[in-house]
Order: C-alpha cells, then sequence, then structure tokens
C-alpha cells in the first residue's frame, strides 16, 4: 500500500481492474505540479478533472505524465451530461476514451446531473427530477458510456438546492435502480449526502444506509459553504472551498462503519491551499479508514 | 419547451424567473436556492474568463472585467465542456463593447492573451536539433529551398498597439514605473511561442512577420527571406532566424530531397 506500487507499468486496462488501494488522494492542481515530483508524497491516488486534460499538449500533460509515472490516477469527468435531455456528445466521449486510454487510470467517475443543453455548455452540475421517464434517459447514458469506454463507470451522488414537483421516486431509489440496470458503480460523495440533507431536511444516515452500499467504490469529502434560504433555513453549498466540516467528517466514520475502508479523494477547487494541507487531510482520513478496518466488520447494508 | 431549454435560459437571462416545477421542503420562495445554480454558472464562467486575460482585466479593474465578463458570458455561454480555450470570441466582443470603447487596445491585448492561452495548451513537438539545424545553415542553397514546419504553438499578433509591450509591462515589479515608458498607440506585432513549458512574447519586426507568416504558408525559406525584405527594408534575417532556432520554433524540415523532423 505505498505510492511506489502504482510506478509498475500497466498492461492496458490493468490498472481499471485493480482498481484504487484502501487510501487517502486529493485532487491534482496545476499549483501543486512541482512539489509533488520533488517531494514525491506518499499518498494514495491523485484524481484529475477529465476536461481540464483536454488538450492537445504542454505543461498539463508533461506534469501529468511524469505524475502519473509515480502514483495511482482517479479521472473525474464533469461535463459528459448524462443527466441531459439532449443525447450524449460523441465526440465529448471521444476525447474521453482518448484520456483513459493515454493515462489508464484506476478510477473513472461521473455525475449524476447535467451540464450541457443545447449548443450551451453550462458548466455545473445541474439537478434533475426523479421519475421512469428520467430514469431510462440516465440508465441509456449510462449504458452508453460504459460501452463505449469499455469499463464500469463510477456515478456520483449530487449536491442540490432545489427539488421537482414531478419527481416519484426518492434519489437514493433511483441511484439504486440506476445501479442494478446498468451495474454501474458509485462514487459516494459525503459532503454531497450533508449538503442535499441539509438543503432537503433528510436525515443523511437514513440517506447513505438506503444507498446500494455494494456498489460503492470510492468516497468523495468536500468543504461547502453556508447561506439562507428564502425562509431563513440554513442553505448549504457545495463550494469545495473549504476544509472538510466536522459534520462531514461524523458523516464519514459512520459511512466507513458500514462499508469498511474505500478509497477516499479530498476535494478541493477553490481556495486552493498548500499541498501540505490537502495532504493532511488526506491522512486524517487514512486514518480513520484504519480504525474502521481494525472495527468487527459490520453487515454492509444493501437497499 | 424542453424542461432543460427553460430552465438553461433561466440560468443565463438576466432578470428571468426561476422555471416552474421547483419545490422547497419548507415551502420558502425556490427562487432563492435557484440563485445558487444561476452564481454558479456566470461566476465559473466569469472566473474561467478572468484566468485566461489577467492583463485585460487589469486594465479595467476587476470590477468592470467581471460586469463586462458577465455580459459576454450570458451572450456567449461555452460551446464545449473543455473550457481550456474559453473565450476565443471574448477580444471580439471587448471590441464591440461601447463601454470599454475608451481602451482602444483592450480588444488587442485579450487577443494576445488568448493566442498565449492557445500556445499554452499546443500540442508539443520536437524542435530540429542543433546539428540538423547546423548542417542546413552551412549550405546556404539548399537552406534557401528548405520548407520549414513550425512549433504548433507558434502565433502572431499585428497590432497597432503597443501590445507586447504593455504585457510585458504588466508583468513588472512595478508596472505603473514600466508602463510609463510604454506609449500604447506605437503599432507592434507579438510572436507568442511556447519555449519549454512557458509561453513566451516576443516583439518582432514586420520584415520579420512576414518571412514567418510566409513560412507558415508553406513557401520555401528564400522566397520567404525575398518577402520579409520587402516588405520591410530594415528586416533582420539573421536575428529572426536566431530567433525562431533558440526558441525552439523550427520542428520540422523539408528539403527537395529529404524530410527530417
Amino acid at each position: 500500500m505505498t505510492a511506489r506500487d502504482s510506478a509498475i507499468p500497466l498492461a492496458g486496462g490493468a490498472a481499471a481492474a485493480r482498481g484504487l488501494t484502501l487510501r487517502g488522494g486529493v485532487g491534482l492542481k496545476p499549483e501543486h505540479f512541482r512539489e509533488i515530483l520533488e517531494t514525491r508524497p506518499d499518498i494514495g491516488f491523485f484524481e484529475i478533472h477529465a476536461e481540464n486534460y483536454m488538450v492537445a499538449g504542454g505543461p498539463f500533460h508533461e506534469y501529468l505524465g511524469r505524475i502519473r509515472q509515480c502514483h495511482a490516477l482517479s479521472i473525474h469527468g464533469v461535463g459528459l451530461s448524462i443527466g441531459g435531455e439532449s443525447p450524449l456528445d460523441l465526440a465529448h466521449l471521444d476525447r474521453l476514451a482518448h484520456l483513459l486510454d493515454r493515462y489508464q487510470p484506476e478510477s473513472f467517475s461521473e455525475h449524476l446531473a447535467w451540464a450541457s443543453h443545447g449548443e450551451a455548455f453550462l458548466n455545473d452540475l445541474l439537478p434533475l427530477p426523479y421519475h421512469a421517464a428520467t430514469l431510462d434517459r440516465v440508465c441509456e447514458h449510462v449504458d452508453q458510456v460504459q460501452n463505449h469506454l469499455k469499463r464500469n463507470l463510477l456515478l456520483e451522488n449530487p449536491a442540490t438546492y432545489v427539488e421537482f414537483a414531478d419527481s416519484s421516486m426518492t434519489e437514493t431509489a433511483f441511484i439504486t435502480e440506476i445501479v442494478q440496470r446498468s451495474g454501474c458503480h458509485l462514487l459516494l460523495d459525503v459532503n454531497n449526502v450533508h449538503v442535499s440533507c441539509i438543503n432537503h431536511h433528510r436525515d443523511p444516515h437514513d440517506y447513505i444506509r438506503a444507498l446500494p452500499l455494494e456498489a460503492v467504490r470510492q468516497i468523495h469529502l468536500a468543504g461547502f459553504a453556508s447561506d439562507v434560504d428564502a425562509a431563513g433555513d440554513t442553505l448549504l453549498i457545495d463550494s469545495h472551498g473549504a476544509p472538510v466540516a466536522q459534520a462531514v467528517w461524523d458523516l464519514y466514520a459512520f459511512t466507513l462503519d458500514l462499508l469498511g475502508p474505500m478509497p477516499t479523494l479530498i476535494e478541493r477547487d477553490n481556495d486552493i491551499p498548500a499541498f501540505p494541507v490537502l495532504l493532511a487531510e488526506a491522512q486524517r482520513a487514512e486514518r480513520m479508514m484504519c480504525a474502521a478496518g481494525a472495527a468487527i466488520p459490520r453487515d454492509r447494508v444493501a437497499a | 419547451m424542453s424542461a432543460h431549454q427553460i430552465f438553461s435560459d433561466a440560468l443565463l437571462t438576466d432578470g428571468a424567473a426561476c422555471p416552474p416545477g421547483l419545490t422547497t421542503w419548507n415551502q420558502s420562495d425556490p427562487e432563492r436556492r435557484f440563485a445558487v445554480y444561476r452564481n454558479n454558472v456566470i461566476v465559473s464562467l466569469i472566473d474561467a474568463l478572468a484566468d485566461s486575460f489577467p492583463v485585460t482585466q487589469e486594465l479595467v479593474g476587476e470590477e468592470f472585467f467581471r460586469a463586462m465578463a458577465r455580459v459576454f458570458a450570458r451572450a456567449h455561454p461555452p460551446r464545449t465542456p473543455v473550457l481550456a480555450c474559453y473565450g476565443e470570441l471574448f477580444p471580439g466582443f471587448i471590441e464591440a463593447f461601447p463601454p470599454a470603447a475608451s481602451l482602444a487596445y483592450l480588444a488587442d491585448v485579450a487577443r494576445l492573451e488568448m493566442l498565449r492561452v492557445q500556445a499554452f495548451h499546443a500540442a508539443d513537438a520536437e524542435a530540429l536539433g542543433v546539428d540538423r539545424i547546423a548542417a542546413l545553415l552551412a549550405d546556404e542553397t539548399q537552406l534557401g529551398e528548405c520548407r520549414f514546419s513550425l512549433q504548433p504553438s507558434l502565433g502572431m499578433l499585428r497590432s497597432g498597439y503597443a501590445v507586447a509591450s504593455l504585457w510585458a509591462a504588466h508583468q513588472a515589479q512595478d508596472c505603473a514605473a514600466a508602463l510609463g515608458e510604454v506609449d500604447p498607440l506605437t503599432a507592434e506585432t507579438a510572436l507568442v511561442l511556447r519555449v519549454g513549458l512557458e509561453v513566451e512574447i516576443f516583439r518582432i519586426s514586420t520584415g520579420a512577420a512576414c518571412f514567418i507568416d510566409q513560412l507558415l504558408q508553406g513557401l520555401a525559406f528564400g522566397p520567404a527571406a525575398e518577402q520579409g525584405l520587402a516588405a520591410d527594408a530594415e528586416f533582420d534575417l539573421a536575428s529572426t532566424l536566431g530567433l525562431l532556432i533558440q526558441g525552439g520554433a523550427l520542428c520540422a524540415v523539408t528539403t527537395h530531397r529529404s524530410t527530417t523532423s
């Protein structure tokens, strides 16, 4: 379980088949490229946003190529618009296939959300209603992605601020159906669970227990910002701009009790601190994983 | 209209009502919650533009820049999830944006910054080796017939304003003092090139620009040099060639006998 394990050259698809080790990772930021290469931190994995590396050449590929030689990698897409009304963008799917082929990541994930409509890319993870028609569409898109990329997708639960009058299923029932029909895996974003459950007045523990936990392959942790809605009730915003909050660490501990150790990413996209600050958060996740791994295993809870 | 079309329009249109059919657990007005999405979309796009056009922002100040970027992003949202080169239409928009009209060179500075972004992400290409170049230079007759491929990152901007000097002044420790030395109304041509992992900007002469343009269009070295001289009697071929060699801009050559890269 050292970072050096993944320095072994990988045959096509081997990394994906093996998956990430049960360790902490952080998002790879250009600000940290050089420090990472100079210090070779002992870290479980790095994660990149796929779209940032869909460029022809230059420093991003140069640094990622060198960092990839020493570290495990998760590629996280933010632009596929799996929840979109429009058909998937095939050019974008090809760009993804090319990127995955080039870097052979241990993990590939995307979101239960939409981001494109018509010709416009809106650059946010937008919410969708949960009913039979949207379920069919999302499952069709997940199938198409998995067939095109010839690998399992990890689908991430969203952070949302509104709900829809025409939803006829809960989010967890919707996700459970997607997993059953498509065979995709889950990326359980514990911060998103906390944010959405506060925003929609639900119990985050019930939410997590209702997910098909056997499909979870990775966890995300992040920081949020706090606002209020029109009634003055708390409205949390998934900002990725702050350290992981204590409430989210607590929910993470609860999740580890159910799942056992799980590859865990510290996400930070705004107000990016020095690398050691992020590394320390990943190490805290690892200490909690060790504690959970040492505990008496509990039954895994399926929905 | 489809649900996502309505949602999308409500995100991008100033003053639009929030889409119908949204609910909240406490029956609060969903408008306030929908505003989080509206804000995420527009702020992330403005931030992307601010990252790509830092000198443009310094020239007009953050408040003006963000207000201008907001109008642009609403009218021209990205057409692809790949945002690296978002803002290709921004310089043209600035040129036609009446509140920015008093800063005539602003659009060209933005054009230069877009070239920098494109150069940063451009395809990699190995530069011709020193030995190969020395051999080519040793045979003047053959050199005249050579056709060179230039780095994919290479770009040029001909401006009626001192774009390269303005940009350079904004990189100086004491920007105000450096700007005092620049006459913005002096016409300049900028050469943008990624050298190693850094994008550099060079001020080049009209003749050099003409020469490089001819090389880019596939003309052989000799005729390209003649065109450079015809365009500008002061054209200094040796120093232009030196700049291209030092910057690693020459990455393949076709002689009448062979192709090497």
